[in-house]
């Protein structure tokens, strides 16, 4: 898991913070509560873990509370059986 | 009975976090017509006070135009008050129709199809004309109606930095396995006041394979040489495949919207789009309204020029005078503040000054963006934005924010 981990990490600093942002983000970083990613442009990396481990993610269980650190997103994907 | 005291207290919680969090908002009541200087009566109870408006979405001063007012008076006599109906089954007058040609015709498309609003126009379009086989790639900075507009469709979404090309190329290349890449962006977007690249997500769009959608409500009537929008700005008229705009900022200020573009699109719409489908149709009045506003900017570019030349004088005056604006050349300018209190504060004592202009913060911009957004219009004279200018100014050095960087006043005020 934290091959997965190191993934959604590099993505979300690729994906969200702009050239210049300093910010730190770990794996518990609140990346939406936080305001590193809002609701609307959270369905890229909706977009980004369907694509890259081949799932599909409900929309029930796709909320901002799920979304909201790397750990938060693993275990999600933990429970749609990604290993 | 279901509104029990209890589910009564579930939603007094709520409103009261929102006050507690310092989001709540009043309303100012206007005792006027819209203008560049109106009479406000803030907080309610007390006394009138005339200011002058610096947030109206008035660009043109068309809002209270007496040839409007009497375009639409005549409407009043000549097509009724309303029509009881939706479009399709016995709510389309001509003048419906005529509306639809002139819009056609000012923004360079194929065909037009009006809606209750623009907010109507964007729920309605990506659902009428896009399936699950496609793909809608939105800036992050999109308007709100566009949001829940890509929402409501089956498509899929994505979303790119904003305004940041390379990253919408990226997007563009993986989701080259859709049918339809949609491109979906503001013109001028609402709360930064900067002009989207449409030269360059046109030459992407056609590099790969997409459509192009524009929602032009901050720019039509004013941008480009004769008003048309960012695609005459751009020198990309013609190769845009949906516009939606609105009549209810620049083109009147009453209420109304549409999509322009391809005419198999405005079909669909037509055929499938729900807000058409199931709202009532334009009202005679405002139609009447409109239509004399596409007469009197189709003749004559002066209320835009005047308009250019306020906000080159008002980026200016700001700018020199020390206060930190957001970049950009339209009459959208956001005074850069990045602590909402201090937003509020510095609203609250432009208003003492005479001067209405409001506060934004979270939710609305990102936290420690928070602004307040002036917005010029052709209805400004000199003497208001020199009035105006000397406020901000005057309650920028009572905020010793006057010649500081953004790092200085956030260190002062915190973010």
């Amino acid at each position: 898991m934290s091959a997965i981990k190191d993934t959604i990490l590099e993505y979300i600093k690729n994906e969200y913070l702009e050239e210049g942002d300093d910010r730190e983000v770990t794996f518990d970083t609140p990346i939406i509560s936080g305001g590193i990613v809002d609701s609307f442009s959270m369905v890229s990396l909706k977009v980004f873990l369907e694509t890259k481990y081949n799932i599909s993610i409900p929309d029930a269980k796709a909320s901002p509370e799920a979304f909201d650190s790397v750990n938060n997103i693993v275990s999600l994907l933990k429970e749609l059986g990604v290993e | 009975m279901a509104y029990s005291q209890d589910i009564r207290n579930v939603f007094a919680a709520q409103i009261a976090e929102i006050k507690t969090a310092g989001l709540f908002k009043e309303e100012r009541v206007i005792c006027a017509p819209q203008s560049s200087e109106i009479e406000v009566e803030f907080p309610i109870g007390s006394a009138k006070k005339k200011v002058i408006n610096m947030c109206a979405n008035n660009y043109l001063g068309l809002s209270s135009h007496p040839d409007v007012v009497e375009a639409a008076r005549k409407g009043l006599d000549h097509r009724g008050y309303g029509m009881s109906s939706v479009r399709f089954i016995c709510g389309t007058q001509d003048i419906h129709k005529e509306l639809e040609e002139k819009l056609t015709e000012f923004l360079g498309t194929e065909d037009t199809i009006l809606f209750p609003s623009c907010f109507d126009a964007n729920a309605g379009v990506f659902e009428a004309v896009l399936t699950e086989e496609d793909v809608m790639i939105a800036d992050r900075l999109v308007h709100a109606s566009i949001v829940d507009g890509m929402r409501l469709a089956k498509a899929q979404q994505d979303t790119y930095k904003h305004s940041d090309m390379a990253h919408l190329e990226q997007k563009l290349q993986l989701h080259q396995n859709k049918r339809i890449r949609l491109i979906i962006t503001d013109g001028s977007f609402s709360m930064d006041g900067d002009l989207a690249k449409l030269d360059k997500i046109v030459e992407l769009a056609e590099k790969y394979n997409a459509m192009v959608f524009i929602d032009e409500s901050h720019t039509s009537g004013f941008i480009g040489k004769t008003g048309r929008g960012t695609h005459e700005h751009c020198g990309v008229m013609g190769r845009i495949d949906i516009i939606t705009t609105t009549l209810g900022k620049a083109l009147g200020g009453a209420s109304g919207g549409c999509v322009s573009g391809r005419k198999e699109i405005v079909e669909m719409c037509r055929q499938r789009g729900r807000p058409y489908l199931f709202s009532n149709t334009v009202a005679p009045v405002v139609v009447e309204g409109a239509l004399k506003v596409l007469d009197l900017i189709s003749k004559s570019t002066e209320r835009r020029d005047k308009l250019e030349e306020n906000t080159i004088f008002w980026r200016k005056g700001l700018t020199e005078g020390g206060l930190i604006i957001k970049a950009g050349e339209t009459p959208i300018v956001p005074v850069m503040l990045f602590n909402a209190k201090l937003s509020q504060d510095f609203s609250k004592d432009l208003y003492e000054e005479g001067i209405y202009a409001v506060g934004f913060f979270f939710p609305v911009v990102p936290k420690g963006q928070a602004r307040i957004r002036t917005q010029l219009s052709a209805a400004h004279d000199r003497h208001h934005l020199e009035k105006a200018l000397a406020a901000f100014l005057k309650v920028g050095a009572k905020y010793g924010i006057l010649h500081k960087t953004k790092q200085e006043i956030i260190d002062m005020y915190g973010m």
